[in-house]
């Protein structure tokens, strides 16, 4: 089976006035596949944010590819970008913050299917759809974002960012800014997502919480410094691990 | 054995700047709506002398006195709003869109366009205002137009200052991202998502530049460099009639009370505004 | 034990608007109370009302807060100010914040203990090296030197902690002390509240959202939610058999690491 994903040597420098030159990710290679959920973990200024930022090539990439779906996207640019955006898509971590302040949240998430010529009606059609996908009432795409509580706009932005149907789906620390029980809901919401959509939908986890790792995906990427440290099955690298930052950070979980 | 807890009365504030928001903006409407009207308000033609009733006292009859030709001051203060408040809301008007393009431009595109046009942006801020505009004014010659064309070369920095940084936040914010990520072309980006998050602090800045912007409006006629007589413009009006402050002060005072009036109501209603868009800023 | 705090029916209000109501419990000598609940649940409203920092739109509108017979309640500001410190300490989410960037981590803290004590800036260096060697820093010196942002959000946490120690208040006050933090440096600073604990019997009050610092490090834990307490008890009874719903979702929502 081809990976839905393929990234080889990513690398980020950032360069710095008056400093030394940063590399935020160094020489990262990994494989995503279809229907797979793929977590990295990694403390602050690990790189695993940048990771995500050159994947959706929201940041270019210093050195190396990003492959997706068979087609190295690491320097479309334009048109041509924008058309990868239709198999890519992405949830952020503070999800008030995600939507136009200014915009319904309906607009927000029909705004990539009017992008891609739906017309006004059917999009409107197929946001209710996409709201009732994610557990939330039709009135919900007439709110603005500050009128519905952390939660809700979450739920909606996994609906915004399923709409165009994407293939892989990437969760930059989704449920973080959340309170535990609304990241119980937001989790089990995702997991009834991957069972519904099977292969058709690979998901790339960002988070900081290894015990929720543990809980959501297949597979698991240790950053520390800008490298990859450690992967495997999160059970296996939780119980056995093998660095010694991933035996520390194991370690000091309370 | 428990005792009954103690209980305080808490003072609760009300929230006044919606109040003042209706007021002020009130007041404004009011201002302009006499400077649009300013043909049916005046109680006498503004431009008729009347030599023999020339430098009276303010009465029942001429309420801010006449100057030295005789002409009934409230008239000539009334009919000179127009000239004053339109040349300046044309003013605000045309800094403020200027400004903001060039702003949105530079913040969107960096590189280094930004570069150049920041750096020419920084010599305008560099020369004090109204020396500036003086010295344009002067190559330009005399006019109420030119004093315009002037005082908008030196003031679009401010606002391309505030359109740039504000569009560089907002090209962080995530939901910019997630516009990004939508396939949306660079050119709706722009005007869905950035220019209506920018307005408020812009649409702020603006509504207080009227103020100053009329002040120095006028100091450039009072120089000279502004409306010529027999317009009537409050800064020009002082200027003829400075002469006579010591022996008939209303003369001079009537036009710059206006100026005062009209500036204060302005100010404060762009004090209010911002008060408004951004609860943060309130004073407590 | 003895009491060292008492919140007696205590409710808070913002603006007319009631936030916290009815929070009754008691703190003894060396005792650590976690306080756990969502946003919004007014956990961080409780600790403010007794450092006197609810602004000038919160009030402690109903009951008293005992501290010592005095009732930090109705004290007025000026009063309340001279009992932050050297009495209540408080430990801030980032402490990085609440200190100056630009002046040594020394003159800032014995600017902060002249405040509240006539000490000489000799005095004021032994003193603080002691502390701070008894609370597991063996670079004493150099923290005294350096600069805020020179040192790491973990160790500034830490550095923090050892300020707000420095004066020997009876009760330290943390507000999210290790929210900001990664794991890692979440450890040290849990080890170094309960070192301060063991060595000063400083009581504490911790307000978190985080069920394994709780679990790390309190005695007794009271739930909130919506203001109002939904449970109070030892921390093996609420973390381990809690008796109401909300607690019981609360715990079950926790990601546990199973190793």
């Amino acid at each position: 089976m081809e990976p839905i994903l393929q990234v080889r040597d990513l690398t980020k420098v950032f360069k710095r006035k008056g400093q030394p030159d940063y590399t935020a990710v160094d020489h990262m290679n990994f494989d995503l596949m279809p229907g797979e959920c793929l977590g990295i973990i990694g403390e602050s200024g690990s790189g695993k944010t940048t990771v995500v930022n050159m994947i959706t090539r929201l940041l270019d990439a210093t050195e190396g590819t990003i492959v997706l779906d068979g087609k190295d996207i690491t320097n479309l640019r334009g048109r041509d970008l924008r058309d990868v955006y239709r198999k890519m898509q992405m949830v952020f971590q503070t999800p008030t913050d995600s939507f136009d302040p200014r915009c319904r949240l309906g607009d927000g998430i029909g705004e990539s299917l009017r992008n891609n010529g739906w017309s006004q009606s059917d999009t409107k059609n197929e946001v209710i759809k996409l709201l009732g996908k994610c557990g939330l009432d039709p009135e919900f795409a007439d709110r603005y974002p500050h009128q519905v509580s952390g939660g809700q706009c979450q739920r909606a932005a996994i609906a915004r960012a399923l709409a165009i149907r994407p293939k892989l789906l990437i969760c930059d620390e989704a449920t973080s800014a959340l309170d535990v029980t609304i990241q119980k809901e937001i989790i089990q919401l995702l997991s009834d997502l991957r069972n519904q959509h099977g292969e058709a939908l690979s998901i790339l986890f960002i988070c900081h919480d290894i015990a929720l790792v543990q809980q959501f995906c297949d597979r698991v990427l240790v950053m520390y410094k800008g490298k990859l440290v450690e992967q495997g099955v999160p059970d296996e690298v939780i119980k056995n691990p093998r660095d010694a930052y991933t035996m520390r950070l194991i370690d000091s979980i309370l | 054995m428990m005792n009954e807890p103690t209980v305080r009365i808490q003072k609760v504030r009300k929230d006044t700047v919606k109040i003042r928001l209706i007021i002020f903006a009130a007041l404004a409407v009011i201002l302009l709506v006499c400077s649009i009207f300013s043909d049916h308000l005046t109680p006498y033609d503004p431009y008729i002398q009347d030599l023999s009733n020339a430098k009276a006292l303010p009465s029942a009859e001429h309420l801010f006195g006449t100057d030295q030709y005789g002409r009934d001051m409230l008239s000539r203060v009334i009919i000179g709003s127009r000239t004053s408040i339109y040349s300046t809301l044309i003013l605000v008007a045309i800094i403020t869109v200027i400004g903001t393009c060039i702003g949105i431009f530079c913040g969107w595109n960096g590189k280094w366009i930004d570069t150049v046009l920041m750096r020419i942006s920084d010599v305008f801020l560099a020369f004090p205002g109204l020396v500036f505009a003086l010295a344009v004014a002067g190559v330009l010659g005399g006019g109420l137009q030119n004093a315009i064309i002037a005082l908008a070369a030196i003031s679009w920095p401010k606002y391309a200052r505030i359109a740039r940084s504000q569009t560089l936040s907002l090209k962080e914010t995530p939901f910019l991202k997630a516009a990004r990520l939508s396939g949306s072309s660079t050119s709706k980006i722009i005007f869905k998502h950035i220019l209506p998050n920018i307005v408020g602090p812009i649409l702020v800045t603006s509504m207080l530049d009227i103020g100053t912007m009329m002040m120095e409006l006028a100091g450039l006629s009072f120089l000279g460099l502004g409306a010529k007589p027999p317009t009537a413009e409050w800064g020009s009006m002082m200027s003829d009639t400075r002469g006579l402050m010591t022996t008939s002060p209303w003369i001079t005072l009537s036009p710059g009370l206006a100026i005062f009036i009209s500036v204060m109501i302005f100010n404060l209603l762009g004090d209010t505004i911002r008060d408004y868009v951004d609860p943060k800023s309130r004073r407590r | 034990m003895a009491e060292i705090i008492r919140y007696d029916r205590v409710d808070i209000s913002y603006n007319g608007k009631t936030v916290v109501r009815d929070i009754s419990f008691t703190v003894d000598e060396g005792e650590i109370l976690g306080i756990v609940g969502e946003s919004g649940s007014g956990k961080s409203t409780l600790i403010k009302a007794a450092m006197g920092l609810l602004g000038p739109t919160g009030m402690v509108t109903r009951g008293d807060i005992w501290y010592k017979g005095k009732n930090l309640a109705d004290l007025s500001e000026k009063e309340i100010r001279k009992l932050n410190g050297p009495e209540l300490g408080m430990i801030f989410q980032i402490a990085g914040s609440s200190f100056c960037p630009i002046r040594t981590v020394e003159s800032q803290l014995y600017e902060s203990m002249t405040e509240h004590e006539d000490i000489t800036r000799e005095e004021f260096r032994t003193k603080a090296a002691e502390l701070l060697g008894k609370l597991g820093f063996d670079n004493a010196d150099r923290i005294l030197g350096s600069y805020p942002f020179e040192l790491s959000g973990g160790m500034q946490q830490r550095v923090g902690i050892a300020a707000a120690m420095l004066l020997n208040p009876g009760v330290l006050m943390a507000d999210e002390p290790t929210s900001a933090l990664d794991v890692s440096v979440q450890k040290q600073v849990v080890e170094e509240m309960l070192l301060v604990r063991k060595t000063f019997g400083t009581s504490i009050i911790l307000v978190t959202h985080n069920i394994g610092v709780i679990g790390a490090m309190a005695d007794k834990v009271l739930v909130m939610k919506n203001g109002e307490m939904v449970e109070y008890g030892s921390t093996d009874q609420i973390l381990n058999h809690p008796q109401e719903t909300y607690t019981q979702t609360l715990m079950a929502a926790v990601p546990r690491l199973k190793r």
